[in-house]
């Protein structure tokens, strides 16, 4: 199961993020003045597992009143309520030492708070900047997908309270299909650049929350399918450095205690 | 190729793991000299090859200290070893951090073992005697050759451990595991020659032998830096690094350069300490580089 967010209807009402937060008792960072737009809660982190990204697209006019102009004549204002991606290949669950995150019976991605210690190798290995530490417990946390409430037969709370219907939660399948759908009428309605992110195995294997976008992933500060790798992918690269540099260093340890040896030795 | 995108957060890994990265590498590098000099030099630098085991293990007491330190909740660092889950092991050969959890056990071990066995023939311990006798030998040689690939593992796994992530500059490229282990090798033949220059009983040739090798090393790690350094170019993040990380690159460079300036005439004899003391701030400077430009 999943989420599809479908960002050409979301209209920034941050209902995602309360209702979030109210679900999931999350106490939210202190109000912070960010003079980034609409935007008052910056980024996905251990207190905001639902972020509304709000992205200004205004052209420089060079002080020329613009009449304003549809999306597709290149004029506009981006938002996209973010979330945990819930990869099929999880960058977290890779790397974590202590098993502390799991794939859940849902297919989501879970961090386990009576495992985690809070090492945060999670957090340097989530590629969208997910994952968050939390001071007060000492463990990593992100979106459940509300676990508790699938496990009660409810749907997630953002999903439930999103008032456009841009956050829409079901079967991959069922939403896969409805993706399709909705991306091949923007098309056809001109809107050139909407396009699918996660919807396919490109990125991380396909994601279980996966996006409609109305411009590049780079613009909404997800990576592209180029960029989006596994951090396994230095593995065996960086341990082979490893290997050769220390058999380069044993040779040059011998060179310079056997020959200094046979120095004194004559 | 285009320039990497990353939209990672920091794991906010600051001053324990920068503790854990150096003094870690340091025990490890002692080890493989103590070795190295064990096995293959001179007689007479059998002193500094027990002194050498004997910082390998001072240097490894703080690393878990550290690391139960920076984790989030210290009390849970069984679980990096016991799956909490199940009861099972906690053992994922692909995370550089669960290995690095039992390789770090197991050095200590082999670290700990040959601490006693270095006090043991240096016969200040009498109690130790029967260790000095047991361990003569293959089997010493044996133990030592482990114990060595282990060190090696820690100097260098650090490094990995940094690359398998999503990180700017971390994440960039290979060569930080070998520049972590080279840099090791050559803060550790530093940190032994401080040793060798405060005590009488070390004889000349010896630290001789430890300088030339210092230099052997401080060549591979320069070689390893050159190349992180065009990996991270490449890579297009390259200006991470730089800015007011050049303060801290001077110290590195400086550090590079020790060996080579301050081991020879009359400054090395003025300034016995100041060569391996430099040397060593250097490894420290570009442990912090890595760590903190990152993450900023």
């Amino acid at each position: 199961m999943g989420f599809f967010t479908d960002t050409s209807i979301c209209i920034g009402c941050k209902a995602c993020e309360v209702a979030c937060k109210e679900w999931n008792q999350l106490e939210g960072n202190k109000p912070e003045l960010l003079l980034d737009s609409f935007d008052n809660t910056g980024q996905l982190d251990a207190q905001n597992w639902r972020h509304v990204e709000f992205i200004e697209q205004i052209p420089d006019n060079n002080g020329v009143v613009m009449t304003p102009t549809p999306i597709a004549g290149g004029q506009a204002w981006l938002m996209m309520s973010d979330v945990c991606k819930h990869c099929q290949n999880a960058s977290c669950l890779e790397v974590c030492p202590t098993n502390a995150i799991v794939r859940t019976e849902f297919d989501s991605v879970l961090i386990q708070q009576d495992v985690c210690n809070g090492c945060r190798d999670c957090i340097a290995a989530c590629p969208y900047g997910v994952i968050g530490f939390n001071e007060k417990t000492g463990t990593a946390h992100k979106c459940t997908l509300c676990y508790d409430r699938l496990q009660n037969g409810m749907q997630p709370a953002c999903a439930k309270a999103c008032p456009t219907e841009s956050i829409k939660f079901g079967y991959l399948d069922d939403l896969q299909a409805a993706a399709d759908k909705r991306v091949a009428a923007l098309q056809t309605a001109g809107y050139k650049k909407a396009q699918l992110y996660g919807r396919d195995a490109a990125v991380y294997g396909g994601l279980n929350a996966f996006f409609l976008l109305m411009d590049k992933p780079e613009v909404y500060k997800l990576p592209n399918a180029q960029n989006a790798v596994l951090p396994s992918r230095n593995n065996l690269a960086g341990y082979a450095g490893g290997f050769v540099t220390a058999v380069v260093g044993l040779v040059a340890g011998v060179l310079a205690f056997r020959q200094q040896r046979m120095n004194e030795k004559s | 190729m285009p320039p990497a995108e990353h939209f990672a957060a920091p794991p906010n890994w600051e001053w324990w793991i920068l503790g854990y990265f150096f003094f870690g590498g340091l025990s490890g590098g002692s080890y493989a000299i103590g070795t190295l000099m064990r096995l293959v030099g001179a007689p007479s630098d059998a002193r500094l090859s027990r002194a050498a085991f004997i910082v390998s293990f001072l240097a490894l007491i703080p690393c878990p200290i550290f690391l139960v330190l920076d984790l989030g909740q210290p009390l849970r660092f069984l679980n990096m070893l016991v799956d909490a889950s199940n009861g099972g092991l906690a053992f994922k050969p692909w995370s550089p951090m669960s290995v690095g959890a039992w390789a770090l056990l197991f050095f200590g071990l082999f670290s700990f073992v040959s601490f006693l066995g270095a006090l043991a023939e240096m016969g200040t311990v009498r109690a130790l005697a029967p260790i000095a006798r047991f361990f003569r030998g293959p089997l010493e040689t044996v133990w030592n050759i482990v114990g060595t690939g282990l060190g090696f593992f820690i100097c260098g796994y650090t490094g990995v451990l940094l690359a398998v992530s999503n990180q700017p500059v971390w994440s960039d490229g290979w060569p930080l595991g070998g520049m972590f282990l080279a840099s090791a090798l050559s803060g550790s033949a530093a940190l032994l020659l401080l040793v060798a220059r405060s005590r009488r009983d070390v004889e000349s040739g010896s630290a001789m032998r430890l300088e030339a090798a210092d230099r052997n090393f401080v060549i591979i790690e320069a070689i390893l830096i050159a190349i992180f350094l065009a990996t991270v170019a490449l890579a297009g993040t390259i200006n991470k690094v730089l800015g007011v990380w050049i303060v801290l690159w001077i110290v590195v460079i400086l550090g590079l350069l020790a060996p080579f300036v301050l081991t020879r005439g009359d400054l090395a004899r003025r300034m016995p300490v100041a060569g391996p003391a430099i040397a060593l701030l250097g490894v420290l400077a570009l442990r912090a580089l890595v760590i903190f430009s990152a993450q900023t």
